[in-house]
């Protein structure tokens, strides 16, 4: 299948492309990755008449270590994230779920904003941000805005961006307590593949095993990817153990509502929504604990 | 009707190529259709098979999911470009032939590449890291495991110094 025809720019600065993104307004698409925007427009889910490459935009794929979070510019390569181990020192979810991105040929092309700007609602980084609250930059020609995780994702395949915005950057917080952990799993029918269900968590405990900080979540059993705050605010105080974690995680699959499809049945991502979150609650708190 | 077209000047196995592309030509596409680089293969064209993979700037790439303009000013290696200067196969390709890591052939460009970018990277592979790198490239004949073993022999053959 070969894509509808278009017209192509290929941008040197944010400034150019929100400058053509205002000009051109509906009727333009961003390409970053392209690795999902290239299949939907050879399906004809999308007929944009113009496509505004932001790949050559240096600035837009800084990563930059600032004191509370970690910014990192929208079109940076998932690959360049995945291995980089100084980040993962910092925001230790964003390796644990790039792992289940796609593949090596798709994360070499692939970005972190197209990720977040697709938002399929089974895919990985989504969950990541949403858990993380992650604050999302948005620029367009009459100025910038920025949208936490949970304002940014409106539905399936759906965000709050609207046509003449460029996602420009994301700030992922960075947890300071020192015993921190964090977990990322899911099951998809093969390695690479969007997830049935992915679930995600990360915890700071006290030098007593307490929680101090919890936050958790799941992916692809929801039209946006769900964190559980009450739930989580209700561990802080306590310990964790096989028993609770398991408790948690089902009152957390209990308050889901996800879809079946050729995939999976509704019941069987509410199984694996209550059975992967009490695994990574369980590894994040394990993980917490053994810091010295 | 008539499209736009676009100039593009890309370096192909080595070699500076020009060319005029509409935008929507696939980087596959201009490969195969202008430049007769036709070693690479189109399979599913939306990013599923991996057939197509190719090296852009050294590392692996689906083509069928790039526009040739976007690869103006970029530097390719396709599988035609993993032979020697000579025409002899390479060590990752003879280790393909002798362990019968090929059957009906269409994945083979699409493995060499992803193949040869994980020696590249990485000349000591585990079989897991093996079986990782090609986890994008689907076989429908070999079940993969002359695959794996052909790439283990590949490294096997480079870390002894065999040329």
């Amino acid at each position: 299948m070969k894509s509808p025809p278009f017209e192509y720019a290929r941008t040197a600065s944010i400034e150019e492309a929100c400058g053509l993104l205002s000009q051109h307004g509906d009727a333009a698409k961003l390409i970053a990755g392209g690795q999902s925007l290239v299949p939907m427009l050879a399906f004809r889910l999308l007929r944009p008449s113009w496509l505004i490459d932001i790949n050559e935009i240096a600035a837009l794929k800084l990563v930059a270590f600032e004191t509370d979070t970690v910014r990192i510019g929208a079109c940076t390569r998932q690959c360049v994230v995945a291995r980089d181990d100084a980040l993962a020192a910092r925001v230790p979810l964003l390796q644990q779920a790039l792992v289940f991105v796609g593949h090596t040929q798709t994360r070499n092309r692939g970005t972190i904003g197209g990720s977040l700007a697709h938002a399929d609602p089974s895919a990985e980084l989504p969950l990541v941000a949403q858990i993380l609250q992650a604050r999302l930059e948005l620029r367009a020609k009459s100025g910038t805005r920025t949208l936490s995780a949970a304002e940014f994702f409106a539905g399936p395949m759906m965000t709050n961006l609207q046509p003449d915005e460029c996602l420009e950057a994301i700030h992922w917080p960075v947890w300071r307590e020192r015993k921190t952990g964090s977990a990322f799993t899911e099951i998809s029918r093969r390695h690479g593949d969007f997830a049935m269900v992915a679930a995600a968590a990360q915890i700071a405990v006290d030098d007593d095993g307490r929680c101090t900080r919890v936050t958790f979540g799941v992916g692809g059993a929801a039209p946006t990817p769900v964190a559980f705050p009450e739930l989580a605010q209700s561990l802080i105080g306590h310990g964790l153990d096989k028993t609770k974690s398991r408790a948690v995680a089902q009152a957390a699959a209990a308050a889901l509502e996800p879809d079946s499809d050729t995939h999976a049945s509704a019941a069987y991502r509410r199984h694996l929504a209550g059975v992967l979150l009490s695994r990574v609650l369980l590894e994040a708190y394990d993980t917490a604990r053994s810091v010295p | 009707m008539s499209e736009t077209l676009y100039s593009i000047a890309v370096e192909v196995n080595g070699t500076k190529r020009v060319g005029q592309v509409s935008a929507r030509t696939s980087l596959v596409d201009w490969l195969r259709e202008h430049l007769n680089l036709t070693g690479t293969h189109i399979g599913c064209e939306h990013g599923i098979c991996g057939a197509c993979s190719i090296m852009l700037d050294g590392e692996p790439v689906r083509s069928c999911l790039m526009y040739a303009v976007q690869a103006d000013g970029h530097s390719i290696t396709t599988v035609e470009g993993l032979a020697r200067p000579d025409g002899q196969l390479s060590i990752l390709q003879d280790s393909f032939c002798e362990t019968h890591g090929l059957q009906c052939g269409y994945c083979t460009p699409g493995m060499l590449i992803a193949a040869q970018a994980l020696l590249d990277a990485n000349p000591r592979p585990t079989e897991e890291q093996i079986r990782d790198a090609i986890g994008g490239n689907l076989c429908r004949c070999t079940g993969y495991q002359q695959i794996v073993d052909a790439i283990a022999l590949a490294a096997e053959r480079m870390a002894g110094g065999a040329a």
